[in-house]
C-alpha cells in the first residue's frame, strides 16, 4: 500500500521531466507492476510445487510420518508405475517426431492443392474438440465387434473382399461323434458304408442364421447302395435329445455335404434339401465318412482388440496424433509462408528437383519452426492424461497408464496415497524441466 | 469408487406429493410423530451427496417432505456424484466438511469414523429401532456406536434375462445354481451366448464372486473374508472361484467371447441382453440394471428378473449396496433431519419415485411404483441373510480401485479362468498390503 503511494507520487510532482527516477523508485515501480503476477504464481505455482515436493517425503496420513525417499522407491518398483514410465517413454519416442513429420507433409502439400482451406480446416478440427470427448468417441470407434466399432467395421469390409463368412458361422457339433471346428470343418466320425444313413447334428445356430425355407428335419430311410443322411439344427426349445432328429428341429437346406473315402479324399458332394436330407447316390463299396467343409463355418472377421491390453497404447497414440496433427500443420504452414520465396526460386532455377528443394532448402530453413512443434509436443506428451483416462477401459488402464494418469490414480483413484502421488508429480516435473529450459533458452535467443 | 446407475422411472411422478402428504399427515408410526412433535429446530444444513440427476430430484422430494414437518430447517443438497469420496476426503483433510453427506462405501465411513471426523447419531436410536431390523442398524454401527443410516439400498442379488431368448431356448428362470448352468448350456445350444459379462468394469466381477461366495460359504465366512480374518487362499474361496469359472470359463458362454467380455463395460453388457435379437440372454447385476439400458424393452414381456439362484440349498440371501447418511456436525437442525430420514415418510417420499429400496419395515410395499421394483425391494426385507457389498467395505485400494486389487485381479481371472490358485495368492498379497495401510 505504502509502496503504491510512493510510486505514484513522482508522476504528480515531477517538474523536471526525467526519464527515470532514482534506483529504488525504479525498483518500486517494477515491483508494483510485477506484484499481481508474483501473487498469482506464488499461490498457484510456487506454493503447490514446494508443498508437493515436501509432501512426497511423507507417508499416507498427512505430515505425520517422514519416510525419506520411500515414495520414490515405490515409484520405481511398483509394476503399474514402471509400466506408466515405460509407456511415457514410448509416447515421447514416437509421438513428437511423427506428429512433426505429418504436420510438415500436410503443410507442404496443402500449399499446392486446391481446397487447401477445406483440407486444413478438416485436419485442424480435432483441436476444437476436448481431449476427453475425443477419447470417448475413439473408444466407441475402437470397439472390437465390427458391428459396433467403426475402425474394425472398415477392417471387416476390406477382409470380406477376400474372404466371405460361412452361412453357419456359429454352429458347433451337437454330439461327440461329430468332430471339428469352424476352421477345420465338421466330420461325422461314424464310418459309413453303402446303404448307410448319416445324421450330422449341429447346434448353437442362432434363430436368425437358420436358412430360409428350412422345414422339419427328417431322418431318411436307408436306400440300398446309396449313402444318404440328414444335416439339421439339433435343437428345439428345452434342448431336446442331442443326436436324435425330433419334432420341432429343422433341416439346414443348402448345406453342402462331402463324402470322403478312407484316404480322406472328397469323392462326392450333395446339397441338403429343405428337410436337411441329402443323398450321394450309388456308391462303390468301401468305408466312407461324411463331413462339411470349413467354408460353411468360416467365422466373420472378429476385429482387432484395439482396447485390449496389447494394442491399447498404439490405439491411444493414433487418436492422439489425430488431435495434434492439425496443430503441427498450422504452425509449420505459417512458418512456411514466412520463408523467403526467392531462395526456393533460386534453388529451382539452379535445377534442383522438388525433393532436393524440400530436403536441402525448405526443411533447414524451417528448422526453428519444426523445433517449436517438436518441443511443444514433447511437453504435451509427457503430460498426457485426459485422452488415456477417457479412452482406455478399466480393464486396460494398467496397460495404458502414463505418468500423469498414474499420479492421478495413486492420489485420487481409490488408493488416496498422496505421498506416492506427490513423488510421481515431482518425477514428472523433473522430466519436463529440461525441455522447458530448452524452450526458454530458445525464446531468449530469438528475442 | 463404485459407479452408480440411476434408474429412470418416470412412473409415479405425479403420485409423489400425494404420497408424501399422506404420510406426513399422520398415517405414520409413532416414530413419525416423535420427529414431528420434536421439531422446533431451525437453521440450514449443507449436504453433499452421490445422488445426481433423477436421484437428486427424488431426494429433493424427501427434503420437501421433511420441510412439511420442520419448515424452519433449510437443507442445501449438493449433487457431487461419483467423485464424492475424493471431494469428502479432501474436505475432511482441509477441516471444512459439509454438515452431512451420503456415502456409498462403508469402508470410507469407517475411515472417517477412525479419523474422528464423524459425529455419532445415537440421538436417532429410538427412531431407527422402531423402523429397522437390528441387521440394518448394524450396517451403520462402527466401534459400537451408530454413525450412519443406510437410507437407500439396492438389491445386488438379481439376475436379468431376455424373455425371447429364454422362450426360444425353452428354459424357465432357474432357482438353483445347477438349474442355471443347465439353462445356460441349453441357451448356448439355441445359438445365443447365455451370459453378458461387463468385464471392463471390475466391480461387476467382484459382485458375481460375492454373490456366489455368500451362498456357497455362508454369511459367517462372508463376514470373515470381508474383514480379512480368513485368507484369500482359503479353500472356500477356491470353491467359489471354481463355481464362478462355470460361468466365465467357457469363451462361448459369453457375448463377444473372453476378449469381448474383458472390453465390455457395464452399460453395454446390459444392452447386449436388451437388444433384438439379443447378443446374450442373461446379465447378472443389481436392481439398477433396467435403468441403464438405453434400448427400450418392456418389463415382463421383454425382459424379466429372478433372484440370484441358491447354491447347495442356501437360504434366501441378498447382497445389498447402499448409501449411508452420515453427519460431520451436530446441532438441532441436523438431528431433526437425521431423525426424519429414519421414518417411513422419508422412505416413501423417494420410494414412490422408483429406483429406491429401503430396509424400513414400516413403509408399506404398495408405495413402490411397479411390480419389478416391489419384488426386488421386498426381497431385501424378506431375506434371511442380508450382507453389504464386500468390496465396498474393504480398503479402497483393494476393493474399489480401477485396475488394482480385486477389480484388476478378477479381470485377470476373467482372461484366464484356469488360473485359480495363482489368482488366490495374488488376491491374498494385495489384501495383505491394503489392510496393513488401511487404505
Amino acid at each position: 500500500m505504502s509502496a503504491g503511494n510512493i510510486a505514484v507520487e513522482p508522476s504528480v510532482e515531477a517538474v523536471p521531466p526525467r526519464p527515470s527516477g532514482p534506483g529504488w523508485r525504479r525498483y518500486a515501480t517494477g515491483t508494483l507492476f510485477l506484484l499481481p503476477a508474483f501473487i498469482v504464481l506464488g499461490i498457484w505455482i510456487v506454493y503447490p510445487t514446494v508443498y508437493t515436493v515436501i509432501r512426497s517425503f511423507f507417508g499416507l496420513n498427512g505430515f505425520t510420518r517422514f519416510v525419506g525417499i520411500d515414495n520414490y522407491r515405490t515409484l520405481f518398483t511398483t509394476p503399474t508405475l514402471t509400466t506408466a514410465i515405460k509407456n511415457n517413454l514410448i509416447w515421447v519416442a514416437v509421438v513428437p517426431g511423427t506428429v512433426t513429420a505429418i504436420g510438415l507433409v500436410f503443410a507442404v502439400l496443402t500449399e499446392r492443392v486446391r481446397w487447401a482451406v477445406a483440407f486444413k480446416t478438416a485436419v485442424f478440427l480435432p483441436m476444437a474438440i476436448s481431449a476427453f470427448a475425443t477419447g470417448v468417441t475413439w473408444r466407441i470407434m475402437y470397439i472390437q465387434d465390427p458391428n459396433l466399432g467403426a475402425v474394425n467395421a472398415l477392417g471387416r469390409a476390406i477382409v470380406q473382399v477376400v474372404k466371405q463368412p460361412g452361412a453357419l458361422s456359429d454352429a458347433t457339433p451337437s454330439t461327440p461323434n461329430v468332430t471339428g471346428s469352424s476352421s477345420t470343418g465338421m466330420t461325422l466320425q461314424t464310418p459309413l458304408h453303402p446303404g448307410g444313413v448319416a445324421a450330422i447334428g449341429l447346434t448353437a445356430i442362432p434363430p436368425d442364421q437358420i436358412p430360409s425355407g428350412a422345414k422339419q428335419a427328417v431322418l431318411p430311410k436307408p436306400v440300398p447302395g446309396h449313402i444318404s443322411g440328414v444335416v439339421w439344427r439339433d435343437f428345439k426349445p428345452g434342448g431336446g435329445v442331442p443326436g436324435k432328429v425330433e419334432a420341432g428341429e429343422v433341416g439346414l437346406p443348402g448345406v453342402t455335404v462331402q463324402l470322403r473315402n478312407s484316404q480322406n479324399h472328397v469323392v462326392k458332394t450333395a446339397a441338403a434339401d429343405a428337410n436337411g436330407v441329402f443323398d450321394f447316390g450309388v456308391i462303390t463299396p468301401g468305408t466312407y465318412k461324411a463331413g462339411i467343409s470349413a467354408a460353411t463355418f468360416a467365422k466373420p472377421w472378429a476385429g482387432f482388440p484395439w482396447l485390449g491390453t496389447k494394442l491399447i497404447t498404439p490405439a491411444l497414440i493414433i487418436a492422439y496424433m489425430w488431435i495434434w496433427a492439425g496443430f503441427a500443420m498450422v504452425v509449420i504452414a505459417s512458418g512456411l509462408s514466412a520463408l523467403p520465396r526467392d531462395v526456393l526460386e533460386a534453388a529451382r532455377t539452379d535445377g534442383a528437383t522438388e525433393w532436393q528443394v524440400f530436403k536441402r532448402v525448405t526443411v533447414p530453413l524451417l528448422a526453428p519452426t519444426l523445433s517449436v512443434v517438436f518441443i511443444t509436443m514433447i511437453i504435451n506428451v509427457l503430460k498426457v492424461f485426459d485422452l488415456v483416462i477417457s479412452l482406455a477401459p478399466g480393464s486396460s488402464q494398467n496397460a495404458a497408464s502414463v505418468i500423469a494418469l498414474a499420479m492421478w490414480r495413486t492420489s485420487f483413484g481409490g488408493i488416496n496415497d498422496f505421498g506416492t502421488g506427490s513423488a510421481i508429480a515431482v518425477f514428472l516435473f523433473v522430466l519436463v524441466v529440461p525441455v522447458l529450459l530448452l524452450n526458454v533458452r530458445r525464446f531468449k535467443r530469438e528475442a | 469408487m463404485r459407479k452408480r446407475w440411476v434408474r429412470r422411472v418416470a412412473v409415479g411422478l405425479a403420485v409423489v406429493p400425494l404420497a408424501a402428504l399422506a404420510f406426513s399427515a399422520g398415517t405414520g408410526s409413532g416414530a413419525t410423530r416423535t420427529a414431528a412433535a420434536g421439531c422446533s429446530a431451525s437453521g440450514s444444513i449443507s449436504f453433499d451427496g452421490v445422488w445426481t440427476g433423477a436421484e437428486a430430484s427424488a431426494f429433493g422430494a424427501v427434503i420437501k417432505a421433511f420441510n412439511k414437518v420442520c419448515p424452519k430447517v433449510k437443507v442445501g443438497y449438493k449433487p457431487v456424484g461419483d467423485n464424492l469420496p475424493t471431494v469428502l476426503s479432501t474436505a475432511v483433510a482441509g477441516g471444512n466438511p459439509p454438515d452431512m453427506a451420503d456415502i456409498a462405501q462403508p469402508g470410507l465411513v469407517k475411515q472417517f469414523v477412525d479419523k474422528g471426523a464423524l459425529k455419532p447419531i445415537t440421538y436417532a436410536r429410538s427412531v431407527l429401532i422402531a423402523n429397522f431390523s437390528p441387521s440394518w442398524i448394524a450396517l451403520g454401527t462402527f466401534n459400537k456406536k451408530i454413525y450412519g443410516l443406510v437410507f437407500k439400498a439396492s438389491n445386488k442379488s438379481t439376475v436379468w434375462y431376455n424373455v425371447a431368448a429364454f422362450k426360444n431356448a425353452g428354459v424357465k428362470p432357474p432357482a438353483t445354481w445347477p438349474a442355471l448352468t443347465k439353462a445356460a448350456s441349453t441357451i448356448k445350444a439355441s445359438g445365443v451366448p447365455p451370459y453378458s459379462i461387463g468385464g471392463a468394469d471390475g466391480w461387476t466381477l467382484t459382485d458375481l464372486f460375492e454373490n456366489i461366495y455368500l451362498r456357497q460359504a455362508g454369511s459367517a465366512k462372508y463376514a470373515q473374508l470381508t474383514a480379512h480374518k480368513i485368507k484369500w487362499t482359503d479353500s472356500s474361496v477356491t470353491a467359489a472361484l471354481n463355481t464362478m469359472a462355470q460361468v466365465i470359463g467357457d469363451s462361448a458362454n459369453m457375448a463377444g467371447g473372453t476378449s469381448g467380455a474383458v472390453q465390455t463395460d457395464f452399460p453395454t453388457s446390459v444392452n447386449n441382453v436388451w437388444e433384438t435379437p439379443p447378443k446374450a440372454a442373461i446379465v447378472i447385476e443389481g436392481d439398477f440394471v433396467p435403468g441403464v439400458a438405453t434400448v427400450k424393452l418392456s418389463p415382463g414381456t421383454g425382459y424379466g428378473e429372478f433372484p440370484f439362484p441358491s447354491i447347495n440349498n442356501s437360504p434366501a440371501s441378498v447382497e445389498i449396496g447402499g448409501d449411508t447418511i452420515v453427519a460431520f456436525r451436530d446441532n438441532p437442525a441436523i438431528e431433526s433431519f437425521v431423525k426424519f430420514l429414519g421414518t417411513p415418510a422419508a422412505a416413501a417420499a423417494w420410494a414412490a419415485k422408483g429406483g429406491f429400496a429401503t430396509g424400513n419395515k414400516n413403509m408399506p410395499s404398495s408405495v413402490y411404483p411397479d411390480a419389478t421394483t416391489r419384488a426386488t425391494a421386498v426381497a431385501i426385507a424378506k431375506a434371511k441373510n442380508v450382507v453389504f457389498d464386500m468390496s465396498d467395505q474393504q480398503p479402497a485400494s483393494f476393493g474399489a480401485t480401477v485396475g488394482q486389487g480385486e477389480w484388476g485381479l478378477f479381470q485377470d481371472f476373467l482372461r484366464n479362468p484356469k488360473n485359480v490358485s495363482s489368482i488366490q495368492s495374488q488376491l491374498e498379497s494385495a489384501a495383505t498390503a491394503a489392510y496393513k495401510t488401511g487404505k
